[in-house]
């Protein structure tokens, strides 16, 4: 029994029709749970006041949305390494969710700053990485849809994941180096005197892992789609030949 | 590897639209800035860095396409994989011609452009050497982007795509290198930084390059 069992997609398949709907409600509730848990019960922040409510959803999915990428960048070492089929369709579906990830914690970000700095949009370090991040992941997205042949396209991508994952962090440092930020340093540092206070931390921690739940379930449905679409067409072919 | 190297020089010179077309498109821009802001001397000068090194960027764009896009259409891309030259030394030469053709003549004439948009004295020379140091960079870059797209048909727009979002870091580095020396500060940290990423990209992206050139012929 190893973890590589679960390259066979077969297998995959099996496994993961029974984990998902598992995944998918422990999503469900732990989000509403989390959500729920910061939206009503936790105390308005003194300086911010009710804006502080964004929190729960904008640093969960900034933390996924960096998160996606480095489950594709796995995926597709994986991939160019073993050459596992399942693990180039799981970095395919990861994409556009991590995309949205990204574009939610923009999203939210702009709502946020909005009554909070007083902008919708400032070029501070990490807006700006999250913006050029936004772009690799279109720019990934544009070449697995541009590319005909499928182990062409998860070979190219899986190289361009790499590729941009090094100019990913090159850009994050050198988007510190260009400009002064006004973001908050790490909110969720151990040190007792940095973090935020219990009220506000627990419903977080609640809410990032209703997110990360939220990731798997959308990447296992993604990537079974993905498997069922790969054999509908070599049936398709098949019926061609034939 | 030299014949290959002059082989890609000559086409691109005798083609057309190898030195030329990038400097005219650079030179175009430039104008075209000025006529956007207004003729204000001070305000073009406060761009001038950033404008000048994101007209390089975009002119070193232009010819992305032309890296592999023809040799694979005629078939000389089979030709040149089955040749004892490794992929990885093909990939480094074509970034190579690349540069030769447009980065190194938009280095030169850069300071010139410069002039035009009021950029203060000691910038210029600033100017010249970070293009220098950071468009070998841009060449290698765009190589691995051409290689990246080099079997899709219309795949200029999105090369763009995939190669921008990979510029960003030469182009912090590069400008802010520029705006230290007219703003009369040390801009010899950025300038650093710069020639680093250069020489990062042209030692490892030939791999990916040519690990992409195989996908592609395979």
């Amino acid at each position: 029994m190893s973890l590589w069992e679960y390259a066979n997609p077969t297998k995959f398949m099996e496994t993961s029709g029974k984990l998902l709907p598992w995944a998918a409600s422990a999503a469900g509730l732990t989000l509403a749970a989390g959500l729920g848990w910061g939206f009503f019960l936790t105390p308005e922040d003194f300086r911010q006041g009710a804006s502080v409510k964004v929190l729960y959803v904008h640093v969960p999915t900034a933390m996924m949305a960096i998160n996606a990428w480095l489950m594709m960048l796995v995926a597709s070492l994986v991939w160019l390494v073993r050459r596992h089929h399942v693990s180039a369709l799981a970095a395919k579906a990861a994409g556009p969710v991590g995309a949205t990830m990204t574009l939610c914690a923009l999203v939210t970000g702009a709502l946020w700053g909005a009554p909070v700095w007083g902008s919708w949009w400032e070029w501070d370090p990490r807006l700006t990485s999250f913006l050029v991040l936004f772009l690799f992941y279109l720019g990934y997205m544009a070449l697995w849809a541009a590319i005909e042949n499928p182990d062409t396209a998860a070979d190219m991508t899986a190289i361009l994941c790499l590729v941009g994952s090094v100019f990913a962090v090159l850009s994050r440092y050198a988007a510190n180096f260009w400009s002064q930020g006004m973001h908050q340093g790490a909110s969720l540092s151990l040190a007792p005197g940095e973090r935020m206070d219990a009220a506000f931390r627990y419903p977080l921690y609640l809410c990032m892992a209703g997110f990360v739940l939220l990731f798997v379930a959308l990447v296992l449905l993604r990537t079974r789609t993905e498997i069922r679409l790969r054999r509908l067409a070599a049936i398709e072919a098949r019926e061609r030949m034939a | 590897m030299m014949a290959l190297l002059l082989r890609d020089l000559r086409l691109a010179v005798r083609a057309g639209g190898g030195f030329g077309l990038a400097l005219a498109f650079f030179l175009a821009l430039v104008t075209l800035v000025a006529f956007g802001t207004g003729p204000e001397g001070g305000l073009l000068a406060r761009i001038a860095p950033g404008i000048l090194w994101v007209g390089a960027l975009l002119a070193s764009l232009l010819s992305l396409d032309r890296i592999f896009a023809l040799d694979w259409e005629d078939g000389a891309l089979d030709l040149i994989a089955t040749s004892p030259l490794p992929l990885e030394g093909v990939a480094a030469v074509k970034a190579l011609a690349h540069w030769l053709t447009t980065g190194l003549p938009l280095s030169l004439a850069a300071p010139l452009l410069g002039v035009l948009l009021h950029l203060p004295g000691p910038a210029q020379g600033w100017l010249a050497l970070s293009l220098l140091a950071g468009t070998p960079a841009l060449s290698a870059i765009g190589t691995f982007g051409a290689a990246l797209t080099v079997g899709v048909r219309r795949g200029g727009l999105l090369l763009s795509l995939l190669v921008l979002p990979l510029y960003v870091p030469s182009l912090v580095f590069g400008a802010d290198c520029v705006r230290r020396a007219a703003e009369g500060m040390a801009p010899v940290t950025p300038f650093l930084l710069l020639a680093g990423i250069t020489l990062g990209a042209a030692a490892l992206l030939p791999f990916a390059s040519a690990a992409a050139l195989r996908a592609a012929l395979r």
